[in-house]
């Protein structure tokens, strides 16, 4: 029978993936956000999975919220894409320097 | 049985799609694969009675967030040979990081299954799964005890939506042979023309 322990799994190797994703493709800034959506999916199918395990329908409603701020996150994330390849020509991150902090 | 087969199936696919959508040479194949991820998490979710955040992550995931991507990857005109260029060499720090990571959750998961960490069980504040229909409940919840977190998650929409907007916004440029309807209408021969009969080798003053 399936258990908490499989979901758990399942989120963690995503969880890693995602991580893995930002330090493989650190120049593409397109790929580090959608490593960025890997995560959250791991965090939101883990929610979901002690939601469903501990009977509490609380875990299904944060599930929602992490949705809600993965998408204003991923729409300003791209428009500041944008706005960078405007300007530079280039989406390469590995160099951002122009607030010299 | 039956149950047990479609868990291993979505769950192998969420992880084969994950893995090609970091690994894929085209970003347009890693966002199609993020998709696919999406869809084989929304399964996982569905297995274990959750259908309407399984339904929401479709919607809201493969509707818009992925079309979002699309059209960025597609609208940009980007050399992307040249972004992988670190690829190989970022990979042993970030195969390290990644196995340190994985390690660390398999610990936490063994603390678990050792009897280590106790989950801790319902004790009836939380809305409960029984009686009535998972999206049935989700609304109940979500337009009561957690209203003023829903309204502020609207909120956030709303920001993102006009920051979005106010990024991207390039402003109202002149165009070039714009017409002004009130002035043309306004103008009359008098003050447009004017006739002169300069002498020769005078010239005329404007």
């Amino acid at each position: 029978m399936i258990g908490i322990e499989h979901y758990v799994v399942v989120s963690s190797i995503l969880f890693v993936l995602g991580v893995l994703g930002i330090f493989l493709n650190r120049k593409n800034v397109i790929v580090i956000l959608m490593a960025i959506e890997l995560i959250l999916l791991a965090v939101n199918i883990n929610l979901v999975a002690f939601s469903a395990f501990l009977g509490d329908l609380t875990g299904q409603i944060f599930a929602m919220f992490v949705l809600t701020v993965a998408a204003g996150e991923a729409a300003i994330g791209l428009a500041i894409l944008v706005i960078y390849f405007r300007g530079r020509g280039t989406i390469a991150v590995d160099s951002v320097d122009h607030l010299k902090g | 049985m039956i149950q047990l087969l479609a868990f291993y199936l979505f769950a192998a696919l969420v992880i084969a799609a994950g893995a090609f959508t970091i690994l894929a040479r085209n970003p347009v194949h890693s966002v199609l694969w993020l998709i696919v991820a999406f869809f084989n998490a929304a399964g996982l979710m569905v297995i274990v009675g959750a259908e309407f955040i399984a339904m929401l992550l479709v919607i809201v995931y493969v509707g818009a967030v992925a079309v979002l991507f699309l059209f960025v990857v597609m609208m940009l005109d980007i050399d992307f040979a040249e972004l992988r260029a670190g690829f190989i060499k970022n990979f042993p720090l970030g195969i390290l990081i990644a196995v340190v990571l994985l390690a660390e959750l398999v610990l936490g998961i063994g603390a678990y299954r050792a009897g280590a960490l106790e989950l801790g069980t319902p004790d009836g504040t939380g809305a409960s799964l029984v009686g009535r229909s998972n999206i049935e409940s989700i609304g109940a919840l979500l337009y009561g005890r957690y209203l003023f977190l829903f309204e502020t998650a609207g909120i956030i929409l709303l920001v993102a939506l006009i920051g979005a907007i106010v990024l991207t916004h390039r402003g109202a440029r002149a165009v070039r042979g714009q017409q002004n309807v009130a002035r043309q209408n306004a103008r009359k021969p008098s003050e447009a023309t004017v006739n002169t009969q300069p002498e020769v080798g005078q010239g005329v003053s404007l």
